[in-house]
C-alpha cells in the first residue's frame, strides 16, 4: 500500500499553483485533503510525478455568508461545514449532508472542493450542490470562469474542469425563507458511500431534487423538480426513477437500488415538506 | 525520488528526519521515529487504529503523507500520559472500565476520544458513538469503550472544577 513516488509542492497562492500545473502538464495533480486521492494512489490507480498541495493557499479558505449568496472556499473541510453556525442557519441542508459523509476523521481532512472536483459518483456533495443550484469558480492559465454544478459532471471522474484549472470557490444562492430542505442517505454501514441518497428543497411553489450514486454522475432532474413544485410527489418519484441509471454492484442489484432510491426520495420529500413553511 | 527534510513536533518534542514525500505518516512515526503507539490495522482508511492528533484534528495517519504534515504539531497515544508518566485520565478509564481486550484498536480509540472530549466535554452516549464512528474494535462490542469515555468526561470535568 505504498504509492508511487512524486515530487511535493506547497505553493502559497493560486497563481503559483497554476504555474506548477502548467509546467508539468498531466504529470501534476493537486491534493486537497487527500482522502479520495491517497487511497487511489495507494492502489496505484493514480500516479503522478508532481503533487501540488493546496493547504497553504489562504484564498481557497473561508466561508462567507451573504444575504443572497453563500460562498465556500474549496479548501473548507467537511468538519468546518458542520461546525459553522452561520452556515447551518443560512443553508441547513449542507450540515445535514456533511454529517452523513464518511466518519469524523475523514471529515477533518476531506474538503468541499475535493469532494465536488473528484468526480466520483459516490461523493455526496455533487448531488447536494446540484440540488442547491451552486456554481463552481475555476481558475486556470486563461483566467477565471464559472460552471454551474448542474453542468459540471460529464461521466465518472470526468468533469468540465480542465487539468490545469483549480476549483477555487463554490457559490450557492441562499434558498428563500420557507423553503424546506432535507438530505437522506442509505448506506451499508457508517462511513460508507451511498447506496442511494436524495437532496430535496421544497417550498414557496419551487422545488429541486437531486440524487447520488445512482448513475455515473449525480442526477438533478428538472421533471422531478417541477412535479414536486406542483405538489405531485408520485410524479416526482416516477420522474426521478426514470432519470437514474443504477448498475448492479456490491451495494445490490438494479431493482434493489431503484427501490432504495424511491424510499430515500420519499423520506427526504416528507422531511423537507415538514420543514417548509 | 529524492528525500525531503521533515520537521515535526511530536508529543511536545521537536523531531527531524529525511523521508520521501510519499512516505505515509504512520510509517514515518513507527519506523523512523519508533513511535509505535499508533497501529496499522487496515491501511485503507477504514479502521482508525492509526489515528493521531494533528493540529487539533483527529487524522488517520495511514491516509496522510508525511510531506503534508511537515511543520505540524502531532500527538499520539504516548503523549496522553500525565507529566509524571502515569496513565492519563482516558488511559486510566479505559483500563478501569475494560475498554479494551486485545488492545489493538486502543491507541486510536484514546487519541480520537481525546479530541472528542476537547470539542464536546459533556457528550451524550449517542454523541460518543457518533464521534467514535471512525474507529473499529473487533473485541469489545464498544459498550465498555463508551463507558470509559463517558467516565473520562466526568473525571476531566471534576478535575477542571477542582482547579477553578
Ligand atoms: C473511509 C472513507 C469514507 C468516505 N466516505 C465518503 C462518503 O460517504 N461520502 C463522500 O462524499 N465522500 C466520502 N469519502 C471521500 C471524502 O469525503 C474525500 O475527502 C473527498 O471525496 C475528497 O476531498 P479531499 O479534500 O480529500 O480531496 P483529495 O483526495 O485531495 O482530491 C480528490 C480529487 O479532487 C482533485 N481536487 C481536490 N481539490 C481540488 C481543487 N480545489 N481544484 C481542482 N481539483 C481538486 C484532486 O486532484 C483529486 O483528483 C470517504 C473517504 C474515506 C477515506
Ligand atoms: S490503519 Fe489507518 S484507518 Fe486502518
Ligand atoms: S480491543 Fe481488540 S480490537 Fe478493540
Amino acid at each position: 500500500m505504498i504509492p508511487a513516488g512524486f515530487e511535493y509542492h506547497r505553493p502559497g497562492d493560486i497563481a503559483s499553483a497554476i504555474g506548477i500545473l502548467q509546467e508539468h502538464g498531466d504529470e501534476a495533480r493537486v491534493i486537497a485533503g487527500g482522502h479520495s486521492l491517497i487511497p487511489m494512489m495507494k492502489l496505484r490507480m493514480a500516479e503522478m510525478g508532481h503533487l501540488v498541495d493546496l493547504q497553504a493557499i489562504d484564498e481557497l479558505k473561508g466561508i462567507q455568508i451573504g444575504s443572497d449568496t453563500v460562498t465556500l472556499g474549496a479548501m473548507v473541510t467537511q468538519h468546518e461545514l458542520i461546525t459553522h453556525d452561520g452556515l447551518a442557519a443560512a443553508i441547513p441542508l449542507i450540515r445535514e449532508a456533511a454529517l452523513q459523509i464518511a466518519d469524523p476523521q475523514v471529515r477533518y481532512m476531506g474538503t468541499v472542493g475535493g469532494n465536488v472536483a473528484n468526480g466520483d459518483p459516490g461523493n455526496d456533495m455533487p448531488g447536494l450542490m446540484q440540488c442547491l443550484n451552486a456554481t463552481f469558480e475555476l481558475s486556470g492559465p486563461d483566467g477565471n470562469r464559472s460552471v454551474a454544478a448542474r453542468e459540471f459532471y460529464e461521466a465518472a471522474y470526468f468533469t468540465a474542469r480542465e487539468d490545469e484549472e483549480i476549483l477555487t470557490r463554490i457559490s450557492i444562492p441562499v434558498p428563500g425563507a420557507g423553503v424546506g430542505q432535507a438530505y437522506e442517505k442509505q448506506k451499508r454501514k457508517i462511513g460508507d458511500y451511498a447506496t442511494a441518497a436524495a437532496a430535496v428543497m421544497v417550498g414557496n411553489g419551487t422545488a429541486s431534487v437531486a440524487m447520488t450514486n445512482l448513475a455515473d454522475t449525480p442526477i438533478w432532474s428538472e421533471g422531478a423538480s417541477a412535479a414536486l413544485a406542483d405538489g405531485d410527489v408520485n410524479g416526482c418519484v416516477a420522474a426521478m426513477l426514470d432519470a437514474i441509471e443504477p448498475v448492479a454492484d456490491n451495494r445490490g442489484p438494479v431493482e434493489f437500488k431503484k427501490h432504495v432510491a424511491a424510499v430515500m426520495l420519499r423520506r427526504a420529500i416528507d422531511r423537507a415538506q415538514s420543514r417548509a413553511g | 525520488m529524492s528525500k525531503m527534510h521533515v520537521k515535526l513536533t511530536v508529543n511536545g518534542k521537536e523531531v527531524e528526519g529525511l523521508a520521501e514525500p510519499r512516505t505515509l505518516l504512520i510509517h514515518f512515526l513507527r519506523e523512523d521515529l519508533k513511535i509505535t503507539g499508533p497501529h496499522i490495522g487496515c491501511e485503507t482508511s477504514h479502521c482508525g487504529a492509526c489515528t493521531v492528533d494533528i493540529d487539533g484534528k483527529s487524522v488517520k495517519s495511514c491516509t496522510t503523507f508525511v510531506a503534508q504534515v511537515n511543520g505540524a504539531d502531532i500527538t499520539t497515544v504516548e503523549g496522553l500520559t500525565n507529566d509524571d508518566g502515569s496513565l492519563g485520565v482516558l488511559q486510566e478509564m479505559f483500563r478501569e472500565h475494560h475498554g479494551l481486550q486485545c488492545g489493538f484498536c486502543t491507541p486510536g480509540m484514546i487519541t480520537r476520544a481525546h479530541r472528542l472530549l476537547q470539542e464536546n466535554p459533556n457528550p451524550t452516549e449517542e454523541e460518543i458513538r457518533f464521534g467514535m464512528a471512525g474507529n473499529l474494535c473487533r473485541c469489545t462490542g464498544y459498550q465498555n469503550i463508551v463507558k470509559a469515555i463517558s467516565a473520562s468526561a466526568d473525571m476531566l470535568n471534576a478535575q477542571k472544577e477542582a482547579a477553578e
